[in-house]
């Protein structure tokens, strides 16, 4: 897979120090999962983590701290010791075109989500997650068309998973990321054959201005 | 570190001892091409305060490193990073400029998400993001020269 686009270093950073939401967790993990040179750059920025944690002032425990942990460590004595994480059928789950963090949450398989329609050529999957206030969905949009526009609120990371499209940036296709800070004038169209499937997170749920807006939005849903 | 993220002290000293204990467990599971044994007990704490303090879900970041064991061949240059990283790291963080500096510290060792930052130093986030952007890419700059 020969990847273009990449996260952003301010987003590799904030995924190492454990500052992304639910939503955004799950598509810059999805990212990585695809893309052995984020992966590399995210273990740099971890290790900058682990030279802070040597630089943290030491903090006094109470008296019994040490001999609770004793106990607990001569309690996990009889245990065997943890084996690298057995997935099943490690090569088909990392071969898929669904990356593992986001087939935890929809399975292995695009073809069997429940997809929605919401304009002409444009199907929605929402993928609901506890605790965030962003919004995490898929879109499935037809060869030809373009995204729907979307999201000037905040921040919104879209990442390929199939298919491709194309916009004044660039061409975006299977394991590319946008993580675009200010959204850029741009309406993406779908360059492939076939439908291009993407996972979007955003910040905030798009505010719309107009009453008509605000009418269409439950139509629109995004 | 984990008072350093807003838990009190009892659940402070709690999620140190299942840190330590989380160690213990996998500590068969530490390799050296991956990063420094301080980089990787950092990732260990990070997930249990993700897990913990913001009831996050860990899942993603586990995934990542499952796709990373059977992707990522350990490599030469992993491994000298791994070993020579706690000092090295130290030195290039001590040669950034102190607002960049500062930015890293306090995500780092403080926790704080971006937006609390820029709070906290009254800038606009994208000011906090770009000084994070120019930390990172000096630093890498700085590692890659260990080739
Ligand atoms: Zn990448």
């Amino acid at each position: 897979m020969s990847i273009h686009h990449h996260l952003d270093d301010a987003s590799l950073m904030r995924y190492a120090s454990g500052d992304l939401d639910p939503a955004f967790c799950v598509i810059v993990a999805s990212h990585l999962a695809m893309c052995g040179q984020c992966r590399n750059a995210v273990r740099l920025a971890e290790a900058v983590g682990g030279d802070c944690l040597g630089q943290t002032p030491q903090a006094t425990v109470s008296d019994d701290a040490f001999a609770r942990l004793s106990q607990m460590i001569d309690a996990e004595a009889g245990r065997q010791p943890e084996k690298p994480v057995a997935v099943q059928d490690p090569a088909g789950q990392l071969q898929s075109n669904v990356p593992l963090p986001l087939q935890h949450l929809i399975g292995g398989s695009l073809d069997d989500l429940n997809w929605r329609w919401i304009v002409p050529g444009v199907h929605r999957h929402r993928i609901e997650l506890a605790s965030t206030d962003s919004s995490l969905f898929m879109l499935r949009i037809g060869p030809g068309r373009k995204m729907p526009e979307h999201g000037h609120g905040g921040t919104e990371m879209t990442l390929v998973l199939s298919g491709s499209y194309k916009d004044a940036i660039g061409r975006f296709g299977p394991g590319d990321i946008t993580d675009l800070d200010e959204h850029i004038e741009h309406q993406p169209s779908v360059d492939s054959q076939d439908p291009c499937i993407c996972l979007v997170a955003t910040e905030e749920p798009t505010q719309f201005k107009g009453l008509v807006s605000r009418l269409m939005q439950p139509l629109v849903g995004i | 570190m984990m008072l350093g993220s807003g838990a009190g002290n009892d659940l402070a000293e709690d999620m140190m001892q299942e840190v330590i204990l989380t160690v213990w467990r996998k500590a068969a599971l530490y390799s050296p091409g991956r990063g420094s044994v301080a980089t990787w007990i950092f990732t260990i704490a990070r997930n249990a305060r993700i897990d913990r303090l913001r009831r996050q879900p860990v899942q993603p970041y586990v995934d990542v490193e499952t796709v990373s064991i059977a992707c990522d061949a350990p490599s030469a240059k992993a491994r000298l990073i791994g070993n020579q990283s706690d000092e090295q790291v130290r030195r290039a963080l001590d040669l950034l400029p102190d607002e960049q500096k500062t930015v890293i510290e306090l995500a780092f060792l403080k926790y704080m998400p971006q937006s609390e930052i820029a709070e906290k130093l009254g800038l606009p986030i994208g000011t906090v993001k770009s000084r994070a952007r120019l930390a990172y890419k000096k630093l890498k700059d700085k590692l890659e020269d260990l080739k």
